[in-house]
């Protein structure tokens, strides 16, 4: 089959594989259709996360069609459409128990902190993504779902990360009616945090960023006051002012490792990768954000440490919630919301490339070019 | 601006907001919300249909964090470990546990080990590297370059990167120029 592959920071390309193969009986393999690049890929590509290795294939957002299961599955058989969820779990350790899909015990052989992630190296458990043709899917009858007659397939694909990631940074934010939320970062995650935000009573909603094409998306998609943060000598002030100088009730990181606004952070986490990420952007969150408020982060850090301003969160009396998403726990609300025509999460994707211009769309989206939000791979184009 | 008990901005009414905003306050109720609070114990909510997972195998030669206390029953089995990368990543799981700053670093070598041998084992084959066609950049005439990064707060650094990127493979080059040269010299 043809799949992506990394072959170091910057390089990726198409490459002849072998088919995966069902190597446990509750396997499935499936023939996508559709896969996402997301923001935590680029993490990735820059070479940040510890142990990507070469001939990896990215991929964790994706839909596609049952080629194959294994002898123990039983609510897939082939041909069947299939939506999954970005997290592989088991469905049956402590965490999975307790609804933690994102933190399952067994499937990550590499890490304890960490679960498993479709193509996202083998810091994650090291299974191979959905930048293909084909992917193996473990745990067939606990992660997949099939996709309903009435859900376009753009949809679907954004909630296998993008949407339900965003979704789940409103929930842990615990939004009382009339807070005012801040967002920080207008990609995917942000803009569907923002959005969620107003389900969840929010009485305003700000959103940050330094590109204002994402701005004007975040305006348009999720009805939020925007403000670019290069257009600012100092956005806590910025923040202060806009609330009567008591900071926002609740800060949602959207941004995570790669944050840009400041050189030395800059330099020393996405350049010579000596911390697992730059916090710029909840460092902004603690300082804006109002005494005793709630900090969400939903932005991916690598395992390094991260300089992050520990001593104001203390004297502020914060709340710090987060965890990668659990993202089936999301789908029923989500399901019903779409249905009813609140939501519309596919209006995300910006562009569709071809599984063989696999390099320009990394470009693309790491550089920030043609105003991309959220590029989408077809692999059958 | 007196500091009070009260907001200093009051956002707009609920009423407001309901007529602005699609969906306005569909998940006020805190019941409405599946995934908050974070645990919430169901272990048939899942779909697994058994109490503990068949072992995948048990494959001894596939690596593991120290802090399990065997192989996970499901693992990746993407690309082993081979070489000498392999063997750095290998003592970083065996010795550190994933609390030592080590473990990490030691991971981190291993990526640049592997990446600089794949790149230089790739000039032997049929299909080398190409870090014109690999990074992309032969797309940037159709993404609007100039338009697409005017007035941005990142261009700021942009200057490093190329340093950064290409800094290494010239510096490789100019010790191996020395290298060759000095070998050279010392034959005449
Ligand atoms: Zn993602
Ligand atoms: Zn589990």
């Amino acid at each position: 089959m043809k799949a992506m592959v990394y072959r170091g920071p910057y390089k990726v390309r198409v490459e002849e594989k072998p088919d995966p193969r069902i190597e446990h009986p509750n396997d499935a393999i499936v023939r996508v259709e559709l896969a996402a690049i997301c923001g935590s890929d680029l993490h990735l590509y820059h070479g940040m996360i510890p142990d990507t290795r070469i001939g990896h294939t990215f991929g964790h957002e994706f839909i596609g069609r049952v080629e194959a299961v294994g002898s123990s599955v039983q609510t897939l058989k082939p041909g069947d459409r299939v939506m999954v969820p970005f997290n592989i779990f088991c469905g049956t350790c402590f965490f999975c128990a307790r609804g933690l899909y994102s933190n399952c015990h067994n499937v990550n052989a590499n890490a304890t902190a960490l679960g498993g992630i479709y193509g996202y190296s083998h810091t994650a458990g090291g299974f191979d993504g959905g930048q293909a043709e084909m992917v193996r899917v473990p745990f067939a009858d606990v992660g997949p779902t099939i996709i309903p007659e009435w859900l376009s397939d753009d949809d679907a694909l954004m909630l296998t990360d993008a949407f339900a990631t965003g979704y789940f940074g409103a929930q842990l934010g615990d939004i009382s009616e009339g807070d005012t939320v801040v967002v920080f970062g207008a990609g995917p995650v942000g803009l569907a945090a923002a959005r969620s935000s107003w389900l969840m009573g929010a009485g305003r909603v700000i959103v940050i960023d330094h590109l204002d094409y994402r701005l004007a998306k975040a305006r348009e998609f999720a009805f939020a006051e925007t403000h670019n943060f290069a257009h600012h000598d100092d956005v806590v002030v910025l923040l202060k002012k806009l609330t009567g100088h008591l900071g926002a009730d609740v800060a949602i990181d959207a941004v995570g490792a790669e944050a840009d606004g400041n050189l030395t952070q800059h330099i020393t986490s996405a350049k010579l990768k000596l911390q697992g990420g730059s916090p710029i952007a909840l460092n902004w969150a603690i300082d804006g954000v109002r005494k005793g408020g709630n900090i969400s982060v939903m932005g991916a850090y690598g395992p390094l440490f991260s300089a992050v301003k520990f001593g104001d969160a203390l004297n502020k009396g914060l709340t710090l919630r987060m965890n990668q998403a659990p993202v089936k726990r999301q789908w029923p609300r989500l399901f019903e919301h779409i249905r009813a025509g609140l939501i519309s999460p596919g209006d995300m994707i910006t562009h569709r490339i071809p599984l063989d211009a696999i390099a320009e769309g990394y470009h693309m989206f790491s550089s920030k070019l043609d105003d991309c939000i959220k590029p989408v791979i077809v692999p059958g184009a | 601006m007196p500091y009070t008990p009260d907001k200093p901005v009051s956002p707009p009414s609920a009423d407001e907001l309901r007529a602005r905003i699609p969906g306005w306050g569909a998940d006020l109720d805190p019941a409405d919300r599946p995934s908050f609070p974070k645990e919430r114990f169901d272990p048939g909510a899942t779909g697994a249909h058994w109490t503990e997972p068949e072992r995948q195998g048990d494959d001894p030669r596939r690596e593991r964090s120290i802090e399990h206390a065997h192989l996970t029953a499901v693992y990746g089995t993407a690309q082993p470990l081979h070489g000498v990368s392999g063997a750095i990543r290998r003592y970083a799981y065996a010795r550190y546990s994933e609390g030592r700053a080590a473990h990490w670093l030691l991971l981190v070598l291993g990526d640049r080990v592997e990446a600089t041998g794949a790149h230089v084992r790739s000039l032997f084959t049929t299909r080398p590297d190409n870090p014109i066609t690999e990074t992309g950049i032969l797309a940037e005439p159709r993404l609007r370059p100039i338009a697409s990064r005017r007035g941005r707060v990142d261009l700021r650094h942009a200057w490093i990167d190329p340093i950064l990127v290409a800094g290494p493979w010239i510096l490789g080059g100019w010790v191996a120029l020395r290298m060759v040269r000095r070998v050279f010299v010392r034959r005449s």
